[in-house]
């Protein structure tokens, strides 16, 4: 057993936890924050993304032991006083999730993308999520929502998706 | 799934960390941003008796430069590596390969030494790496050694690390005036590549005097596609380039999947070099 | 949108673009997944899972499981053989259909690589998943069995030794003149074969079940991640002896089905199993790469399809036949999934003769069964295929050669040569509409310079027009059909003394809004706040009575339902308000939620006040009881038939066989709209999931029956930057077999866009002399058609 101590939504918890128990797993089975799912066993789903020190992290893919020290922000620690954050304002009016299950997921990730860049593109915005996955949306409406939080309305222009968030030069896609 | 017990060691030197890598013998696994070992635990493909985290290690993170080279200390993130001025700098390449790397999650937490370490020939940083003729950095229980690249990717997933060996840092020659490109060819945004080229090309009065191609995914290893590299040198246009890049197979031993047979990704070795090339070089 | 006059009465609420209430809980983590389920002294179970895809098994010891720390007990499947039924198949389609047993644990023989052998049971999730690896089983390997159509062979080895046979079932329907009547006298025949590839259906929640149970009454509570709770609880109640009425299955949140939830599974069965045995709550939760095993897969067939027709590209026949793989057990409806989809190879055009055939075929793979379309996807993709073949064949436009053959506007009702009835459509507005939205007539132009100067990124157009059946079903149908149960679906409205309104439905959402939808419709019938309404679902106690959500038919079936049920409330309460405004029902308006006599508006009753006075029960008329409540239990007269055209350019890269999305257009007409948000959110979904087919998605087995794609690093589910923008319109002619005038919508999208996707593929390729690619259309396939087809 190894003693972390590991701040969750501004409350701070000690534990002795094994050394291989998830993040994911400390939050949902040892804390009760069952607002991060679990959506895959390879990193794939994007499922349980989280804030850890204030930038996205899949939780699956970390151990409880990792974090120890650290702040973690989840779903559950958005909405102050029952107020909604303008994204989660924004998923609901583009009618950004369905079935809801990568909802905490994708907000996270798109908090991230919209830290870094505030008014990103709708093509930066599908690349922000390409490391979350959802099966009801077609992610449409998800870019919607980002960009909508963003203060931008829908119908960026054509796909440029050459751009990294960084604004860095990659390829990510081959073009003739 | 849930990953198999293991005891946890979070040494707070590189002595230390070595120590503890030497006392476990082979039954030890390093964990650095743990994006590669995490799933390999989850799926019970690893089953360590000690997981030494080396991932708060001071010193070990952060890119410095020592005269002409660049010194990138193996916990540097993804996230760091994509955004840092020097290696943007004097090592381009590796920046715009590592932004094509997984996700920003994972690169927030990935490291490249992690990376490297992993040894992954479907991984887009080795190929980068044996591209820039970079070095590899190891400490031991003997003291550092420095690995070339060429010699430090042995075998699927295997390093020419042993297992008291931790890696520090990665040293890359600067590659300064160096037209570069990295075209990754994958399915879909979070697949591994079918196959990657990493290409760095050098160039005097308008023909590539110089070009290193790095080949992602062709082998056991990542690869050097050394008959391109002879043939492009010289070379002043699109149809010398194409030429050129028409060896980039060979002596390349690419396996089978789901996604691609060995023989198209031969095919698109030859095409993905041309294309990585001509960007490089700006003759696209 | 073309409006149209739509049938019912047209309120404030239906139609709206209400953003959904469920997405409160949805959107701060409060959701109730069957995974967060925690519950005092629950223990957790583990399955361990054949690595073989067939084998005797010769041994199992679980004793040395029993020793890790942590394990209460282990199972073989012989340890609990005795209390578990074989998991039900409800869809015997013929008289002698092959129905092998079915145990929930295998007991002396594994037959696809996943097969549950022992269960674990441990004080948490973790000692469970370690002392799987502490049991000991030994197999002795059988052969696989994984080609479809040798499987059929004489010699070929049986997935059920005792059967005799690998062949399940072959299920024919021949309709209108005969095939070869109409072949003599066609100008021309096409035949092609085309392949269905195994897909996994990956809602994003893994599969879960809680099970809680009541030793001192023999009471069994399941949670599961379901979209059938309903039919679930019978089906337990089936596979473990424990009395219906003793059991309750609640689907609590549910994180997407897309079909794969519309199951009976062992392991349901199991942890129900082992509640019993040990009087513990117990939990078992899926990882990701479990379910692509344990999990049912869908699609998985071999289509013959041949095309009879004249010089000027009328049909006059189609014959089909299929293999269909089965996998390697019946599940609920597993045989079931191809004949849906043999009424609609017909799709929307006119013949005059149809012949179909499916052969269901055993082999040693995971069982596959309804995945988003169920049967229908695949008739489409073959016909949408064979009309741009045919197109191409005489040299017709693909759209024309549609047009030649759909069924006008002014035909409908029309019966297809399938014997269904389509009640409405209009076909010509949909096609017009998504052709000018495309900007067709330019994107041709473009082609046809690109083919000109030989430019090695092709650009192809790919057109679809479909149809599907929805709105399942008619119970006499589903008797025709051999399906084990009916079609209707329940609804009730409670009205609560101070005012507020309780829906309970049958269906049982999971992602797709009906709290949102229903409440809509309740609202606009009883004229109360959308606010004021909550709906009861995915209880068998709260919501007793239900079949549940799949086949696009909950607003079709269980809206009207609640429609009719609402009515039913307003009938009631007119004749209390009749008696309290001393007034004759016929004297009385009733707007907005309130009674008021002609003529005389301020003599007025809210149908609150209505509510409170049958609560009180003060001054009702004479003979009329307490309760303005009403329940309703709709038997669908018709399915409802949604249709719609889908425009797909992609630019094909001829060197690397890579596929790009330029633009996708679809137009959809599913009758009268309740939420467009929501219905737009279908469309969307169904289009990624319906692309994700034709260009990414396969389950892949290795020739000893492994599964290949055995995660989400190896099966390419799409993500954001994958997928285009979709351009989404709709038409509107209403149904006119539900009061609402509603088809559905679920899996409009997933059905439409595969064909549209590759016959824009082929369209692009077939100036080099590409006729065909097989799905997914990886890059190399493509870039291999293209080499085949060039040199």
């Amino acid at each position: 057993m190894t003693h972390i101590t590991v701040n969750v939504d501004g409350t701070t918890y000690e534990d002795d936890v094994e050394p291989r128990l998830l993040l994911a797993h400390y939050l949902r089975d040892r804390l009760g924050l069952t607002g991060t799912p679990i959506g895959c066993d390879t990193s794939n789903c994007g499922a349980c993304t989280v804030e850890l020190d204030g930038a996205s992290a899949k939780s699956c893919s970390v151990l409880a032991v990792q974090a120890d020290g650290c702040a973690v922000t989840t779903v559950q620690g958005l909405a102050r006083n029952g107020e909604l954050t303008a994204l989660q304002r924004a998923f609901h009016e583009q009618h950004g999730l369905q079935c809801g299950y990568c909802t905490p997921g994708m907000i996270m990730a798109a908090r991230d993308l919209l830290r870094e860049n505030p008014h990103p593109t709708s093509d930066e915005v599908r690349h922000a999520l390409e490391g979350n996955l959802c099966r009801c949306t077609g992610y449409q409406n998800i870019v919607r929502a980002v960009l909508a939080a963003s203060g931008q309305q829908d119908g960026s222009g054509p796909a440029d998706r050459t751009r990294d968030a960084s604004g860095q030069q990659v390829t990510e896609e081959v073009t003739a | 799934m849930i990953p198999p017990a293991f005891e946890y060691a979070r040494p707070e030197t590189v002595e230390e960390a070595v120590r503890l890598l030497a006392e476990a013998g082979d039954e030890a696994k390093v964990l650095a941003g743990g994006q590669s070992l995490l799933p390999l635990l989850r799926l019970r493909l690893a089953f360590p008796e000690l997981v030494v985290d080396v991932g708060r290690i001071p010193g070990l993170r952060g890119v410095r430069e020592d005269g002409d080279t660049l010194v990138i200390g193996a916990l540097t993130t993804h996230h760091e590596v994509i955004r840092d001025p020097l290696v943007r700098r004097h090592a381009g390449l590796l920046a715009a390969a590592t932004a094509t790397v997984a996700d920003p999650a994972v690169r927030h937490r990935g490291t490249l030494g992690g990376s490297l370490a992993h040894a992954d020939p479907a991984g887009d940083l080795p190929a980068v790496v044996l591209a820039l003729d970079g070095e590899l950095v190891a400490a031991g229980p003997e003291g550092r050694r420095t690995v070339p690249a060429r010699e430090f990717f042995v075998d699927y997933l295997q390093s020419a690390l042993s297992p008291d060996e931790l890696l520090i840092e990665i040293r890359v020659p600067k590659a300064d005036g160096w037209g570069f490109h990295y075209e990754k060819f994958h399915r879909v945004a979070q697949s591994w590549a079918i196959v990657g080229v990493a290409a760095l090309v050098r160039r005097e009065d308008g023909r590539i005097a110089e070009a290193r191609v790095g080949l992602t995914n062709m082998g056991a290893t990542p690869l050097r596609a050394s008959a391109a590299e002879t043939a492009l040198a010289g070379a002043d246009g699109p149809d010398p380039v194409r030429r050129a890049a028409s060896g980039a197979a060979e002596g390349t031993r690419p396996g089978q999947d789901a996604s691609a047979s060995p023989e198209y990704r031969a095919h698109l070795a030859r095409v993905l070099t041309e294309r990585a090339v001509l960007t490089a070089a700006g003759m696209g | 949108m073309t409006d149209q006059a739509v049938a019912g009465e047209v309120g404030r609420e239906v139609g709206r673009a209400r953003p959904r209430k469920e997405d409160a809980r949805l959107l701060t983590g409060q959701t109730t997944w069957t995974d967060n389920i925690q519950v005092a002294g629950m223990l957790h179970l583990a399955v361990l899972r054949s690595p073989m895809a067939h084998a005797r098994i010769t041994r199992v010891d679980v004793a040395p499981a029993l020793e890790r720390p942590g394990v209460l007990a282990a199972f073989s499947g012989a340890d609990l053989a005795e209390g578990l039924g074989s998991l039900p198949c409800a869809w015997p389609v013929t008289e002698d259909i092959v129905l092998p047993d079915h145990p929930p644990i295998a007991v002396d023989e594994v037959r696809y690589a996943g097969d549950p052998v022992a269960v674990v049971v441990a004080r948490d999730r973790y000692a469970a998943a370690d002392a799987l690896e502490a049991v000991e089983v030994d197999y002795d390997p059988l052969p696989p069995v994984l080609d479809l159509e040798a499987a059929l062979a004489e010699d070929a080895p049986l997935v059920h030794s005792d059967k005799g046979t690998n062949r399940c079932y072959a299920w024919p329907l021949a309709t209108g003149e005969s095939f070869a009547a109409v072949r003599e006298r066609a100008d021309v025949t096409l035949k092609r074969r085309y392949h269905q590839q195994r897909l996994i259906p990956n809602a994003m929640e893994p599969r879960a079940v809680v099970v809680t149970p009541l030793a001192a009454s023999g009471e069994y509570t399941v949670y599961s991640a379901t979209q059938i709770p309903h039919i679930l609880r019978i089906m337990l109640a089936t596979v473990t002896g424990i009395p219906e009425h003793k059991l309750r299955v609640i689907a609590p949140d549910v994180g997407g089905g897309f079909g794969s939830k519309l199951q009976v599974y062992g392991e349901e069965a199991l942890a129900l199993a082992v509640a019993r045995e040990l009087g513990r709550p117990v939990k078992w939760t899926e990882s990701r790469s479990e379910g692509y095993l344990a999990t049912h897969h869908g699609r998985g067939m071999i289509q013959d399809i041949e095309v009879a027709a004249t010089r000027e590209g009328r049909l006059l026949g189609l014959k089909v036949d299929l293999v269909a793989d089965m996998g390697a057990y019946l599940m609920l409806v597993t045989p079931g999934i191809p004949i849906l989809g043999a009424f609609m190879y017909p799709a929307i055009y006119k013949m005059d003769a149809y012949e179909f055939r499916c052969t269901g075929v055993f082999t040693t793979r995971t069982p596959t069964d309804a995945y988003r379309g169920a049967g229908r996807p695949e008739a489409t993709f073959a016909i949408e295929r064979i009309m741009d073949e045919l197109a191409a064949e005489l040299g017709l436009d693909p759209v024309e050669v549609r047009r030649r053959n759909w069924i006008r506007r002014e035909e409908f009702p029309y019966t297809t040569i399938a014997g269904l009835t389509y009640d409405s459509g209009d076909y010509e507005a949909a096609t017009d509409r998504a052709l000018s939205l495309f900007g067709y007539d330019d994107l041709r132009a473009e082609q046809r310079a690109r083919n000109e100067r030989g430019d090695p990124v092709r650009l192809g157009i790919g057109v679809s027009t479909f149809t599907e059946m929805c709105g399942l079903a008619p119970s006499r149908v589903l008797r025709d059909l051999r399906y084990g149960a009916g079609g209707w679906e329940a609804a009730s409205i409670r009205m609560l003394p101070t005012g507020k309104v309780e829906v309970v439905t049958g269906t049982s959402p999971h992602g797709q809004g009906h709290e949102t939808c229903w409440s809509q419709i309740a609202a606009d019938v009883l004229g109360v706040p959308f606010e004021d309404v909550e709906v009861l679902h995915g209880d068998t106690k709260s919501s007793p009575q239900g079949m549940d959500t799949y086949g696009s038919r909950s607003l079709a079936v269980g809206g009207e339902a609640v429609h009719r049920a609402a009515t039913t409330v307003v009938a009631k309460a007119r004749k209390v308000a009749a008696h309290l405004l001393e007034a004759s029902e016929q004297d009385l308006e009733f707007r907005d939620g309130v009674f008021s006599v002609k003529g005389s508006p301020e003599a007025r009753r809210s149908i609150q006040e209505i509510a409170f006075e049958a609560f009180t029960n003060h001054d009702l008329p004479d003979g009329v009881e307490p309760s303005i409540n009403a329940e309703h239990v709709v038997d669908p007269e018709n399915f409802s038939f949604p249709h719609g055209t889908h425009l797909c350019a992609v630019e094909v890269h001829t060197e690397t066989g890579w596929t790009r999305i330029r633009s996708y257009v679809c137009v959809d007409d599913v009758g009268r709209v309740v939420n467009p948000v929501i219905v737009e959110g279908q469309v969307h979904g169904g289009l990624a999931q319906g692309i994700a087919q034709a260009l990414y998605e396969e389950a892949v087995y290795d020739d000893e029956g492994n599964l290949v794609s055995g995660s989400m690093a190896d099966y390419l589910v799409p993500s954001a930057p994958d997928l285009p923008d979709f351009v989404t319109d709709r038409t509107e002619t209403p149904a006119t077999s539900n009061a609402l005038g509603v088809k559905g919508v679920g899996e409009a999208g997933t059905i439409a866009s595969t064909p549209a996707v590759v016959n824009a593929v082929v369209d692009a390729l077939r100036p080099l002399g590409v006729t065909d690619v097989r799905m997914p259309c990886t890059p190399e396939r493509v870039w291999r058609a293209v080499r085949e087809a060039t040199a």
